[in-house]
């Protein structure tokens, strides 16, 4: 059976989203989208220079990739809102990923904020993966507030420690019928495959390619990671051994006393 | 509350012994604390410290990586005037240096920019010299109105305001504000400002919170190196930039490390600062707040600032001219003078070049109107 993800009628074979800031060049960035067959790039609108005289990065992202403008220098519901308009209005369609952040040192989003965001551009057609704190109670409003996807972080953005908030990621893939998306924080393509192992449905990345010696074969290791772990899910992971096996059964043993 | 109480706080206690007598543990914890605190910060700015340089610079170097990835962020000064209330020692504006005074009209200033502009630039950083005469906030704001045209980012680095004035301007489109305390040292600071509005220590040092308060995202403050002990300076900086960060955690906070130049004052340095001192600030800059902008200007030659590049600096200057009117009349034509010698004179496709083969990405724009 063909496995594939479907967000706002698309269709997406390849589950590793990639961001495309803080790359070397815009050369390097499209080699890496290239390089692991992305299929959906994010980018700051705020850094997008249509008239530009230098370089408009929009032309570096390869045909066929779904741009996903975000909302990056939003601090508030309404900035983002207006961000996502100024996006769709300039032909870089209508997926959107909200990014509400009133916090400089963490850069940890604004739940808040970003739901009420939501409930906006939902109402206005737009296709909405928000960027959140894990948060259950949140992700329930914003499946009810017309999200196409949630995306909690993993760990603070560009912090590279990997799936710190595995539990409550775990928790989301249970409960929210969505697809659940890890976006921020991954550093090591390991990373990615447990968050798949999880039942994921994809993860962005950006950072850990940005600053890797050779980030065209960093993004080509996390591709091949992400599809290790989507396989390994679907495959069935064994659960894991219970710890040490116990011959005397000091609770039950009782049971079989008369024999 | 203002950070006059920490600067209070400071005042008077064993200064060079904070910076002297550091125990190495400290400087060790300092380079892999996740969360470094102030006396580790002092730590790294110690003379102890001066051994672990290229230690401390791998550390700020893995810092700017993460949170800066391999950009970096250009953009350029424009002088809109150099009339000057002022009589700061060090400034080639100062009111009492005979020099030919311009302020430009709106179509200059629109000449200016168009100039600029086709450089591919898009962030402007707007200056005036302190007079409340000869450029009102009302004339910045019509400079600033016609600006808006060409350019998505617009800073300003005038005379200290007060916190309704800011709000104008950024009501206007102003986005940052960059204000340079000059010198922490109160004493040091009254002795270069002999006369003028900017002698008022306290008006100044809390013009960065009014200016965040009013609703900048950017905010970038300084000290200017060769007037105080550089290491109490950057000391003080630095935690005046966490204090801003703690109490407006939704705006972007910078520092600028301005090296004194020489000027139509012929204002020598009072302390040497040398090129090893101005690593030390970067990395423990760095190393004690990963999110700091730090900018570099082009008062530092082109060798040490491709040096210092991949340590620490997020934002550089190109194309800059510290003259009235410079973008579109060469200086020496006219005879207008600069606020300070620049030493770094390559231009914006220059500095393109060289970023780029040094494998980082000039970043023309990164920020929008919202």
């Amino acid at each position: 059976m063909e496995d594939v993800l479907i967000i706002g009628g698309k269709r997406i074979a390849n589950r590793l989203f990639i961001g495309t800031g803080k790359f070397s060049s815009y050369s390097i960035m499209r080699q890496v989208l290239e390089g692991a067959r992305a299929e959906v790039a994010t980018v700051a609108l705020r850094r997008v220079d249509a008239g530009s005289k230098t370089d408009n990065i929009m032309d570096h992202i390869p045909a066929g990739c779904i741009v996903m403008p975000n909302t990056s220098g939003a601090r508030n519901a309404d900035e983002a809102v207006r961000i996502a308009r100024l996006a769709k209005a300039s032909g870089a369609g209508s997926w959107v990923k909200i990014e509400v952040i009133q916090d400089n040192r963490y850069l940890l989003p604004d739940n808040i904020e970003t739901l009420k965001a939501t409930e906006i551009l939902a109402k206005e057609g737009f296709t909405v993966l928000p960027y959140m704190n894990p948060d259950l109670s949140v992700a329930r409003r914003l499946v009810d507030a017309g999200a196409a996807a949630v995306m909690p972080l993993g760990s603070p953005i560009g912090s590279n420690m990997g799936l710190r908030t595995r539990e409550l990621v775990s928790i989301m893939v249970r409960e929210i019928k969505l697809p659940v998306i890890v976006d921020a924080g991954l550093g090591k393509p390991s990373d990615a495959c447990q968050c798949m192992e999880l039942g994921c449905a994809a993860v962005l990345v950006n950072t850990a390619l940005a600053i890797a010696e050779d980030p065209v074969n960093m993004a080509k290791a996390f591709a091949l990671a992400v599809s290790a772990g989507r396989l390994a899910y679907l495959s069935g992971i064994p659960a894991e051994a219970p710890g040490e096996a116990n011959a005397s059964s000091p609770l039950t043993g009782f049971l079989r006393k008369d024999s | 509350m203002s950070f006059y109480g920490t600067i209070s706080a400071y005042k008077g206690r064993g200064q060079a012994q904070i910076f002297k007598n550091v125990p190495p543990e400290l400087l060790r914890k300092a380079l892999r604390a996740d969360e470094v605190t102030d006396g580790q910060f002092a730590s790294l700015l110690s003379q102890g410290a001066q051994g672990s340089l290229e230690e401390m610079a791998g550390r700020s170097r893995e810092l700017t990586l993460r949170y800066f990835g391999r950009t970096v962020q250009l953009y350029t000064p424009l002088y809109l005037s150099n009339y000057c209330d002022n009589g700061c020692v060090y400034c080639g504006f100062n009111s009492a240096n005979t020099l030919e005074r311009k302020r430009l009209s709106v179509e200059e200033v629109e000449k200016e920019a168009r100039l600029i502009s086709s450089t591919g630039l898009k962030h402007i950083l707007v200056l005036t010299g302190d007079s409340r005469e000869k450029s009102p906030v009302s004339y910045i704001k019509s400079c600033v109105k016609a600006l808006k045209k060409y350019f998505d980012s617009i800073s300003i680095e005038i005379y200290a305001l007060t916190e309704d004035e800011y709000a104008e301007l950024a009501r206007e489109g102003v986005d940052g504000l960059t204000i340079y305390q000059e010198v922490y040292d109160e004493d040091i600071y009254s002795s270069v400002h002999p006369a003028g509005p900017k002698r008022d220590y306290k008006f100044r040092l809390d013009a960065p919170e009014r200016g965040a308060a009013a609703g900048f995202r950017n905010v970038s403050i300084g000290t200017l190196f060769g007037l105080g002990d550089w290491r109490r300076e950057v000391f003080l900086m630095g935690l005046h930039a966490r204090y801003l960060m703690d109490k407006f955690p939704g705006v972007d906070i910078g520092a600028s490390i301005p090296r004194i130049r020489p000027n139509a004052g012929a204002f020598s340095p009072m302390v040497e600062v040398s090129d090893s001192d101005i690593v030390q600030t970067i990395t423990a800059l760095r190393i004690f707040l990963p999110r700091l902008s730090i900018s570099v200007s082009t008062r530092e030659d082109p060798g040490f600032r491709e040096n210092i590049l991949p340590i620490g600096v997020t934002r550089m200057s190109a194309g800059s001219t510290t003259c009235v009117g410079g973008h579109s009349i060469k200086a020496d034509e006219n005879g207008r003078a600069p606020q300070f010698e620049i030493s770094d004179r390559r231009s914006v496709d220059e500095i393109r070049a060289m970023l780029e083969k040094k494998g980082y990405q000039p970043v023309f724009k990164d920020w929008m109107e919202i």
